[in-house]
C-alpha cells in the first residue's frame, strides 16, 4: 500500500524537492539521461522563443517540466513498440530518439518535417522509433493505443502500447471504454497518465472529485502505480518493471505520474493569471522539483559529475539545438499542389 | 444447375473469404457472437475462425471503433461492425477526426486499412433511434470511402475490395436487401479505388441513379411502369462507391437521356441526391435538358413509429412509379 503521506506529497508543490539515489543506474546512464532531458528542456525553450518572435506560425503545447515522464518510460521502449500520443508531444517523440530536424521542419511547416508539413507541432508520426502519431483531440488516440493491443495480441509478438494521455484526457468518455475494453482482453497496453493538474486554464480539484486519476484503473481491475514524474530514476525503476511484466503477461496497467508544466496551456507564456489556482508562488516551487535540477545536484552530490562538466554538455546541446534550427529554417515548403495529395492512400 | 445466393449469405461468403485468405483480417463489434444481432451474414464465424479473431465486446462503439483503427496502424486490417448506423454516432470522432484524416495529417506516412461495416437496419415501427441511414453524412468527409451494395455479389466483392483497400472504408449494407437472390459465381477480385457505378438497366428516356436499397426499389418501379408502358426504357445506374464518385457513366448517361432522377433513402436536404444533382449540373451544360432533375430522397423528418407515418416516410417504388409517369406520359 502506497501511504498518504507519500500521495500528498505528490500534489504538494512544496515536497518532494530532494535530490534522487543514483545506486540503481550506471554512470553513463546517468549523463545519457541528464543529456535526454536537458535536450527536451532546450528544445522546447527554444520552440517557445521562435513562437513567441513569430518564427512559427502554429498553436506549441510545450513539455518544459514534464520531460522526465518519456524519458523514463522510453528507456524501456524499442522500435516494435507502438506509442501514441496527444496535443503535447514534442517530449514523447524526442524521447524516443527521432530527428529533431524533422521535429523543426514539422513546425516550421516545411515539406521534409516529420509529417511533411501537413501536420504541425500537434500531429507528429515517426513510425522508425515506434511513434505511430499524436493528435490533438484530447483522449483522440487511448482506443487507437489499445488497437495497437489487439494487434499485438493477433500477431502474439512481445511488443507493448503506450498511450500518453493528459489528467483531462481521462475526463473523457472514451478513455473509460478503452481501460474496460484493454481489461476484458488482456491487452498489452500501458496508459500513463501525466498528471500536471491542470487541463488548459483548469485545475483538476475544479473538475474532478480526486486528483488521483489512477481510481480509474481500479474500477477496470487494471494494476497502477502512482509515482513522481519529475522523478526520473522512480519512473525508470517503476517503468521498468511494469513494461517487463505487460510484455510477459499481456495485461494493460496504468501510470499516473505527477508533474507540472512550466509554460501555460499552449505557446511560450507562463500564464500565471488565466488559470484557476496556477499561480506565481506554485510554479516556482514546481520549479524546485525540476527532474533536471534534481538530477543534476544528484550527480553533483554523488561525485558522477561536476558543474562545470553538466554546464559544457548543455553548451553543447543548445548549440547543437540552434544549429539544427538554422538548417530546418532552410529547408523546402510543400508545393501549392500538394494540399489535394494524401487524402487516400497514395503508392510511394 | 444453377446455385442462387441470397445478399446475406453473400455478406458471409465476403467475411470466409477474408479470413481464410488474409491472416491478418479480424472483426470485431456487438453481436459477434450472437446471430441475433447481425443475422445470417456472419453466422458461425466465431466457431469457425475463433474468439480471437471474431471479436464481440462490449457496448462500447467509440473505443472500439478507434481501436479498429488503431490496430490498422499497426499491421492489422480490422472490420469493425456496428449492427445499427444509429449506435455508430458514438464512433464518430476515431471515424471523422481520426481514420479519415490520418493519411492526410501525417502527409501519407499511414494508412488506415480499416473497414467499417455500418448494417441500416430500419422499418417495423422501430422509430426515431433504431432507423437511420447517413451515408450522405459519411460521404461529405475526405479520406473516408463510403460503399453502398445493392447487388448481391457487390454485398461480396465489394465488402472483399474494402478490406483490401487501404483507406478508411465505410461499408453500408442493408437489412431490407438481405433476401435479396442472384446466381452464385466466384468472387470476383476488385480493386476499390477503380469501382465506379454500373448500368443496372439500360434505356433512353430518362436516368434513374441510386444505391442500395434506392436502386432495388427503382428496379422494381421501372418494372412496374414498363408494363403498361412498354414504348420507353429507362437507364437505372446503381452508384456502388458514394464517395468518392466517378460521374463518367452517370454523366454519358443524361447526356443520352436528356432527364434524370435521383433516387435516395436519406434525407433531402445537403443528401446525396442534392450533391449528384449539383454536381451533374456543374459539369454538363444544363440546357441540353428536357425537364429539371429530380431529388426523390426521404422527408426532413426523423422515422417515426406509427406503421401509418412509416407508410409516409419511407420511399416507395410507387413514388417513383408516379414520378416517371408525370416525366414522360404527362410532359
Amino acid at each position: 500500500m502506497v501511504s498518504n503521506r507519500y500521495l500528498d506529497d505528490l500534489i504538494n508543490p512544496e515536497k518532494n524537492q530532494n535530490t534522487f539515489n543514483l545506486n540503481s543506474i550506471s554512470k553513463k546512464d546517468c549523463e545519457d539521461l541528464y543529456r535526454k532531458l536537458t535536450f527536451i528542456r532546450e528544445v522546447e525553450f527554444k520552440i517557445a522563443e521562435e513562437r513567441k518572435n513569430g518564427e512559427i506560425g502554429g498553436p506549441v503545447h510545450l513539455a518544459a517540466g514534464q520531460e522526465a515522464i518519456p524519458v523514463g518510460i522510453s528507456y524501456h521502449l524499442n522500435k516494435n513498440d507502438y506509442i501514441f500520443g496527444a496535443h503535447r508531444s514534442h517530449a514523447h517523440i524526442l524521447a524516443l530518439g527521432s530527428s529533431l530536424k524533422g521535429l523543426f521542419a514539422e513546425i516550421l511547416g516545411r515539406s521534409t518535417g516529420l509529417s511533411k508539413g501537413y501536420g504541425g507541432s500537434m500531429h507528429l508520426i515517426d513510425k522508425s522509433v515506434g511513434f505511430m502519431g499524436s493528435v490533438p483531440i484530447v483522449a483522440g488516440t487511448i482506443s487507437l493505443a489499445v488497437g495497437a493491443g489487439f494487434a499485438i495480441s493477433q500477431k502474439n509478438t512481445n511488443s507493448v502500447s503506450i498511450a500518453y494521455i493528459g489528467d483531462g484526457g481521462v475526463e473523457e468518455g472514451v478513455f473509460h471504454e478503452s481501460l474496460n475494453l484493454a481489461s476484458i482482453n488482456n491487452l498489452p497496453v500501458i496508459f500513463v497518465v501525466e498528471n500536471n493538474l491542470f487541463s488548459s486554464h483548469m485545475d483538476i480539484k475544479k473538475r474532478q472529485p480526486s486528483s488521483f486519476t489512477s481510481r480509474f484503473a481500479k474500477a477496470n481491475l487494471i494494476n497502477h502505480k502512482i509515482i513522481d514524474g519529475n522523478n526520473i530514476i522512480e519512473v525508470i525503476n517503476a517503468s521498468k518493471d511494469i513494461i517487463k511484466e505487460t510484455r510477459e503477461n499481456k495485461k494493460p496497467w496504468l501510470i499516473e505520474a505527477f508533474t507540472y508544466r512550466w509554460f501555460g496551456h499552449v505557446d511560450w507564456r507562463e500564464d500565471i493569471d488565466v488559470g484557476t489556482n496556477r499561480c506565481r508562488k506554485s510554479l516556482n516551487n514546481w520549479k524546485l522539483r525540476c527532474p533536471i535540477k534534481r538530477l543534476k545536484e544528484s550527480l553533483i552530490e554523488e561525485n558522477i559529475m561536476d558543474q562545470s562538466i553538466l554546464d559544457n554538455i548543455r553548451t553543447e546541446i543548445i548549440d547543437e539545438i540552434n544549429n539544427t534550427w538554422e538548417i530546418a529554417l532552410q529547408e523546402p515548403f510543400p508545393e501549392k499542389n500538394d494540399l489535394l495529395k494524401n487524402i487516400y492512400f497514395e503508392k510511394k | 444447375m444453377t446455385n442462387y445466393i441470397t445478399y446475406s449469405e453473400a455478406i458471409l461468403e465476403g467475411f470466409k473469404y477474408l479470413l481464410d485468405n488474409h491472416k491478418d483480417v479480424f472483426v470485431i463489434g456487438q453481436g459477434l457472437w450472437s446471430p441475433w444481432y447481425v443475422g445470417n451474414t456472419m453466422r458461425d464465424l466465431d466457431k469457425l475462425y475463433g474468439k480471437k479473431r471474431i471479436i464481440d465486446t462490449p457496448v462500447s462503439e467509440n473505443a472500439v471503433t478507434g481501436a479498429a483503427i488503431g490496430a490498422s496502424l499497426c499491421g492489422s486490417k480490422p472490420i469493425v461492425v456496428h449492427p445499427r448506423m444509429d449506435f455508430m454516432l458514438y464512433a464518430m470522432d476515431p471515424i471523422i477526426n481520426q481514420a479519415a484524416k490520418w493519411s492526410y495529417m501525417f502527409g501519407g506516412k499511414a494508412n488506415p486499412q480499416v473497414t467499417i461495416r455500418s448494417i441500416v437496419n430500419r422499418g417495423g415501427e422501430q422509430g426515431a433511434q433504431h432507423s437511420q441511414i447517413l451515408h450522405s453524412l459519411f460521404a461529405h468527409i475526405p479520406g473516408l470511402r463510403v460503399v453502398m451494395p445493392y447487388s448481391v455479389l457487390d454485398a461480396r466483392d465489394l465488402l472483399i475490395s474494402s478490406v483490401l483497400c487501404k483507406d478508411p472504408v465505410i461499408f453500408i449494407d442493408d437489412r431490407w436487401l438481405y433476401d435479396e437472390k442472384d446466381e452464385s459465381k466466384e468472387v470476383e477480385k476488385l480493386n476499390l479505388e477503380e469501382v465506379t457505378s454500373r448500368k443496372v438497366l439500360e434505356g433512353n428516356d430518362i436516368t434513374i441513379i441510386s444505391s442500395g436499397y434506392s436502386t432495388k426499389i427503382s428496379k422494381n418501379a421501372i418494372k412496374i411502369f414498363n408494363e403498361a408502358n412498354k414504348n420507353y426504357s429507362i437507364e437505372l445506374i446503381d452508384l456502388r462507391v458514394i464517395n468518392p464518385i466517378n460521374y463518367d457513366l452517370i454523366l454519358k448517361s443524361i447526356c443520352k437521356t436528356k432527364r434524370f432522377i435521383v433516387v435516395d433513402g436519406g434525407w433531402k436536404t445537403c443528401g446525396l441526391a442534392s450533391e449528384i444533382i449539383s454536381s451533374v449540373v456543374e459539369k454538363l451544360d444544363p440546357n441540353i435538358l428536357l425537364s429539371k432533375p429530380i431529388n426523390l430522397s426521404l422527408k426532413n423528418c426523423p422515422a417515426p413509429s406509427a406503421n401509418v407515418l412509416e407508410r409516409e416516410y419511407y420511399l416507395s417504388e410507387q413514388d417513383i412509379v408516379s414520378l416517371l409517369k408525370r416525366e414522360l406520359l404527362d410532359s
